[in-house]
């Protein structure tokens, strides 16, 4: 690992107009959001569902069009077609549901070979199916099954496939977003462990997203919290997990379970008052001080900024010094 | 899979033959029960003469035995002469009929499916646009009115009021305005079809992965999303050609077509049993042989469809 920053992302954000009798409410998904992935690191974005991480995901990659803000690759902006078109070369998505995410009128092999023909990464046939069966194997598949369509194979190897295709343009960053949560325990650790072995073989850089903690606390470098569109913690992965400093990240990990009923039993869970607030009536300042035990006055009034509370380690948080 | 594709179609095919032989037998015997006869107009001929031409024709015997006099010449490939159209045979009848029928169908059938798969898919693709909604309030209103008065109108406008097209179905360019009147409703109907579908494709993850991919967006909407939204359409379709082909009654009146259901609506009130039973055991076959057909190419479009 580097400390060369393969992608940085500035003030992103993301609002979805959503309609609403004749006018319509804005929906901030993804809200001023700014961090940077080092090459070769696996950062973890986690958040409970709909605070914004997958679209922070879509976002980056440009599946989306940002609201405002801006991405850099390698030090390159993207943005416009032909700058996104090369884009997609270097960056890939692995998706959620490896059910619904494949087409399902395509062969293993169609599937695996279109990107490779969009990009036309190859010079002749023979070249184009050596590359596939070369995908599969490195995916685990057998390279047999290229024929097959997505319905014949099992979750666990649908995510394969997925990760096949993600991988055939050759990138250099893959977003993962949710890679495991859709398929069974048993097969997570699979996954999650080719995820690590693709990285060392490839080089690879991950966005990995998730609600597992404990799953991203095994992969990645670096995490990063995020509650309500807003990132509010970002730190080296062992010390977010064992010392979480926001309110909200000490609250999200006292929700871990933890496989010792005595531990367990010793252990304070914190439960938050209240629901999350409807990210269309956004609460002013801070987005969590409608939850937080320790909210005073100046958590209404304005946003917290990061700040580094401990080297790498940034906190956005009133209550908390830098 | 072949080997078992074949199966299928010869399963289905044994299944049809039953089907029509169903068909022939209701239809025979509702058929003979109708009051009335091909003899009783208002120029009856003397009783006599109604005698002699039934006992001709083979009216006179016991239903059940006419019925299976039928079912034999109908085994060695004879449909039996037709009554009113003397000197006619009845498969030489429909033939004629068809052959006008089957050429502005098949054309317009084509018209309906090319266009309104372009005109769904650019509704769904430009969902909540103005084009979209134009589409939706043409594609409806054409649904919704039926063909005579689409005929009618048509006729009007282009016949009388700008005679652009001539009205009668017999001359050279005659035939345009029948064929547009038959592929309007249709072509309505798959466009609705196609938008409906197509946009729930759209909003599928893997049109998302397309994009990913960074497939191009036409590419995206004819390989992906196209080819995963015309499910529905095929199964329209393959009864809908079978329809379109044996011609419509109203449309072949309106503008004097000589096809095959005017033909058909003929020879009911004329109790020409022959005809009846002729054109029906043909609309029959060719239903059943259109759905087969849409069945299998079901199958080709979606790998995911067990046909056993």
């Amino acid at each position: 690992m580097s400390d060369k920053k393969l992608l940085e992302v500035k003030h992103l954000k993301e609002y979805f107009d959503i309609p609403n009798g004749l006018r319509s409410l804005k929906l901030k998904a993804v809200d001023d959001v700014t961090f940077d992935i080092n090459e070769g690191e696996t950062l973890g974005l986690v958040g409970e569902s709909g605070c914004g991480k997958t679209t922070v995901g879509r976002t980056i990659l440009q599946l989306y069009k940002p609201t405002a803000g801006e991405v850099y690759f390698d030090g390159e902006l993207i943005r416009g077609k032909k700058t996104i078109h090369e884009f997609r070369k270097k960056a890939q998505m692995v998706f959620q549901d490896p059910y619904s995410s494949l087409d399902p009128r395509m062969t293993v092999s169609d599937i695996i070979g279109e990107p490779l023909d969009v990009h036309k990464l190859y010079s002749n046939k023979a070249e184009r199916t050596e590359k596939i069966k070369y995908l599969m194997d490195l995916v685990g598949l057998s390279s047999e099954h290229a024929s097959r369509y997505a319905h014949e194979f099992s979750g666990g190897q649908r995510q394969r496939i997925g990760i096949a295709r993600a991988l055939a343009v050759d990138p250099k960053f893959i977003v993962c977003d949710e890679p495991v949560s859709a398929l069974d325990v048993s097969i997570q650790a699979q996954v999650v462990n080719m995820f690590e072995d693709l990285q060392a073989k490839l080089g690879l850089t991950y966005l990995f997203i998730a609600h597992d903690l404990l799953v991203v606390k095994h992969i990645s470098t670096r995490i990063a919290v995020m509650y309500l569109g807003k990132l509010i913690e970002i730190g080296p992965a062992n010390e977010v997990y064992h010392e979480p400093i926001h309110p909200y990240t000490v609250s999200l990990l006292s929700a871990v379970p933890v496989p010792d009923p005595k531990i367990a039993r010793a252990n304070q869970r914190i439960h938050l008052e209240g629901d999350v607030p409807s990210p269309l009536h956004m609460p002013s300042g801070c987005p969590f001080r409608t939850r937080c035990p320790h909210a005073c006055d100046a958590c209404a009034e304005s946003m917290p900024e990061l700040k580094e509370v401990k080297p790498g380690h940034f906190v956005a948080c009133h209550k908390i010094e830098g | 899979m072949d080997s078992k594709l074949a199966l299928y179609i010869v399963k289905r095919l044994l299944l049809a033959i039953f089907t029509v032989f169903l068909i022939i037998t209701i239809t025979f015997f509702v058929m003979k029960a109708i009051p009335g006869g091909p003899f009783l107009s208002e120029k009856s001929p003397s009783p006599e003469v109604t005698a002699a031409l039934e006992a001709k024709y083979g009216l006179d015997k016991p239903v059940f035995e006419q019925y299976i006099t039928y079912l034999k010449d109908l085994l060695r490939g004879d449909f039996g002469p037709s009554i009113k159209n003397r000197g006619r045979q009845v498969i030489d009848l429909i033939m004629e009929g068809f052959a006008v029928s089957a050429k502005n169908g098949l054309i317009a059938a084509c018209l309906a499916i090319v266009i309104g798969l372009v005109l769904g898919a650019l509704a769904a693709v430009f969902h909540d646009s103005w084009i979209d909604k134009t589409i939706m309030v043409l594609s409806t209103a054409f649904v919704a009115i039926p063909s005579f008065v689409v005929a009618t109108l048509l006729l009007l406008i282009f016949c009388i009021t700008f005679p652009i097209f001539p009205a009668n179905g017999n001359v050279s360019g005659g035939l345009v305005l029948p064929i547009i009147s038959l592929s309007l409703s249709p072509m309505s109907y798959i466009t609705r079809l196609t938008r409906s579908s197509m946009l729930d494709v759209l909003g599928q993850d893997y049109i998302r992965t397309a994009r990913a991919k960074g497939v191009s967006n036409t590419k995206v909407i004819f390989k992906h999303a196209l080819k995963n939204a015309v499910t529905p359409v095929i199964t329209y379709v393959g009864p809908m050609i079978a329809y379109i082909l044996t011609g419509s009654l109203v449309v072949e009146k309106v503008f004097a077509v000589p096809g095959l259901g005017d033909f058909f609506f003929s020879s009911i009130t004329n109790r020409d049993y022959p005809m009846v039973m002729g054109t029906t055991i043909f609309l029959a076959t060719l239903m059943v042989i259109m759905t087969l057909l849409s069945d299998i190419c079901y199958k080709i479009f979606d790998p995911r469809v067990d046909l056993s």
